[in-house]
């Protein structure tokens, strides 16, 4: 391929991830304007972004899978329920506290599984994921079980709380900004290509010198520490927490979510996080079915489009990239 | 100066011994091969030399230290690099980011460094910079951007060198590195390897190809059904009866 058509083609691949941006930025700025509803879609959408990210880490470049990281949303969540509407803490040293519990319980579910090959990760945090959920059910003097926990405050720092709707979809978006630029950056350092490189082969990684089970693990807590933030962001944001909220759904919707966007790519797992947040209110008819649409739309993706969204540029650029040379 | 020795190393999977009591020396510099017959235990050998299988009994030194029974990463981080009988690249990232991998002995920096760009921003530079220079030694440099999956074979053998190249081996494990290679390609390989060796890095080397063994190797090993018949240069070896008959069979064997 000569460089010239190595440029061009890199920047019709950038030009249609571009424009995917401006529509979404477009879009954002709109319900701003107009408020209402809309507003509190996106809130959910931009917590979606991060758990999404976080997860995309352990995934997609580590090429791991996990079936529980709702268990580290609702850790830290509903720390950060219980602290600030109980006990009358305030909400950064709560969701400090709620980000350390899950972290630990990541750490002592990941450090032994995490060590053998094959796919006792995923079950062991199938399992955490329906444990922390029977947790929130059962301890009923703390969580007050299927009831959940409401009056949870707005999130604040001292006399400034984020008490207005917009306000909040800034601070929102600006957490899922910096989630993504922080994802971007792992995925670009010495620490991100050792994540791919075990997602690509785990004989040449360690042929190589990489220490898997260290970087798997490493890979395992930073998505957690994300599904934390995500998960004390949702109560603040919505001031009510149920079990249902960190439900088994949670994952059905975060894989949809990645699976749409484009597994792996930073671009694509925020991109389809807002997809598939905003899908529902277009399809509001289907309530009903929507656990039927994301998974039809999840294996229809995974047929016709294996890439995702990320990788739809693809499909209009004048050469697919086949053979080079 | 001896780099690698093995001391009567055996491996058995269930009944069958792969290794049998093999012992031999690998010096710090040239070529040395491993030759034998499909089935005599050659990659098994490799495995158990680079961490990937345990021995049953018997002794891995390198650098005059025990590595018997080191995870692969452990090995790797003394210097002892291997490539695989069928190219591990890593077909998820292009060319250029394959052989940075491999530079991942040779740098520092985690979470934090990954976080804050502009303070690894020099040692990227220097990852990014041999990166290329191997790219370039291998003749692979005008591929850098494309992904390692879309290369063809023979040069993704050549990518797996140069990734292993990145780690600064002092020793360096190639299992069948001309397996699938036309004959320009195996050319070109031998030239590198002669590279290789020349710039102080010893090689150890699995091969079927014999004309690429004469040419390249300074000593040979010879192994068949998990024994070593045989060790010595080049002519040694292919005037050596045990190995004629390992390759040709005897009259016995030929009659049986």
């Amino acid at each position: 391929m000569n460089l010239r058509a190595s440029i061009w083609a890199e920047a019709q691949r950038n030009a249609a991830l571009l424009a995917l941006w401006v529509l979404a930025a477009a879009l954002i700025a709109y319900v701003f304007v107009t408020g209402g509803y809309l507003i509190a879609v996106l809130h959910f959408a931009a917590i979606y972004v991060i758990f999404v990210t976080g997860l995309n880490i352990f995934m997609g470049y580590a090429g791991q899978v996990s079936f529980g990281h709702n268990a580290f949303a609702a850790i830290s969540g509903y720390t950060s329920a219980v602290l600030t509407a109980n006990h009358g803490w305030e909400s950064l040293p709560a969701a400090a506290l709620g980000l350390s519990g899950a972290l630990a319980c990541a750490l002592i579910v990941g450090y032994p599984t995490l060590r053998l090959r094959g796919h006792y990760l995923a079950m062991a945090t199938l399992a955490i994921g329906l444990i922390v959920y029977e947790v929130a059910v059962q301890w009923g003097s703390v969580t007050k079980g299927y009831m959940g926990i409401s009056g949870i405050p707005p999130l604040g720092v001292g006399p400034w709380t984020v008490t207005s709707d917009r306000a909040l979809l800034v601070l929102l978006i600006l957490f899922a900004a910096l989630a993504v630029l922080a994802a971007a950056g792992i995925r670009r350092s010495r620490l991100g290509r050792a994540f791919v490189a075990i997602a690509g082969s785990e004989d040449a990684a360690r042929a190589l010198g990489i220490d898997v089970a260290h970087y798997k693990l490493v890979a395992f807590l930073i998505s957690a520490f994300y599904a934390g933030v995500a998960g004390s962001l949702f109560v603040h944001a919505v001031g009510f927490v149920s079990p249902e909220v960190y439900g088994l759904h949670m994952v059905v919707l975060a894989f949809t979510m990645l699976y749409v966007g484009g597994i792996g790519t930073v671009a694509g797992s925020a991109l389809g996080a807002l997809v598939i947040a905003l899908l529902p209110e277009t399809i509001r008819k289907l309530s009903d079915y929507q656990d039927l649409a994301y998974g039809g739309l999840l294996i229809l993706i995974l047929i016709y489009a294996p890439g995702g969204l990320a990788s739809l540029s693809q499909f209009w650029s004048p050469k697919r990239r086949t053979e080079g040379a | 100066m001896t780099l690698l020795r093995l001391d009567s190393v055996t491996r058995q999977f269930g009944g069958l011994i792969a290794v049998d009591a093999v012992s031999f020396d690998v010096p710090a510099q040239g070529v040395t091969a491993i030759i034998g017959p499909n089935g005599a235990g050659k990659t098994t050998l490799f495995n158990v030399i680079s961490g990937f299988v345990a021995p049953s009994e018997g002794h891995v030194l390198f650098a005059g230290e025990h590595i018997t029974g080191l995870p692969p990463e452990a090995i790797a981080k003394r210097g002892l690099v291997r490539t695989f009988q069928l190219a591990q690249l890593f077909d998820n990232l292009t060319v250029l980011e394959n052989v940075k991998v491999g530079r991942h002995l040779h740098t520092t920096g985690g979470l934090l460094a990954a976080l804050m760009p502009f303070r690894a921003a020099h040692s990227e530079a220097e990852v990014e910079e041999t990166s290329r220079a191997l790219l370039q030694q291998v003749g692979l440099a005008s591929q850098a951007g494309m992904l390692a999956s879309m290369l063809p074979y023979g040069r993704k053998r050549l990518l797996e060198i140069a990734r292993a190249l990145a780690a600064e081996p002092k020793l360096l494990l190639l299992d069948e590195p001309a397996a699938g290679l036309n004959r320009d390609e195996t050319t070109r390989l031998a030239s590198l390897l002669r590279q290789i060796a020349s710039s102080g890095i010893a090689v150890l080397l699995i091969e079927h190809d014999m004309s690429l063994v004469m040419n390249v190797a300074d000593r040979i090993a010879v192994l068949d059904f998990g024994k070593l018949i045989a060790q010595g240069t080049p002519s040694d070896v292919q005037q050596n009866p045990d190995v004629i008959a390992a390759y040709l069979g005897t009259a016995v064997a030929a009659h049986a």
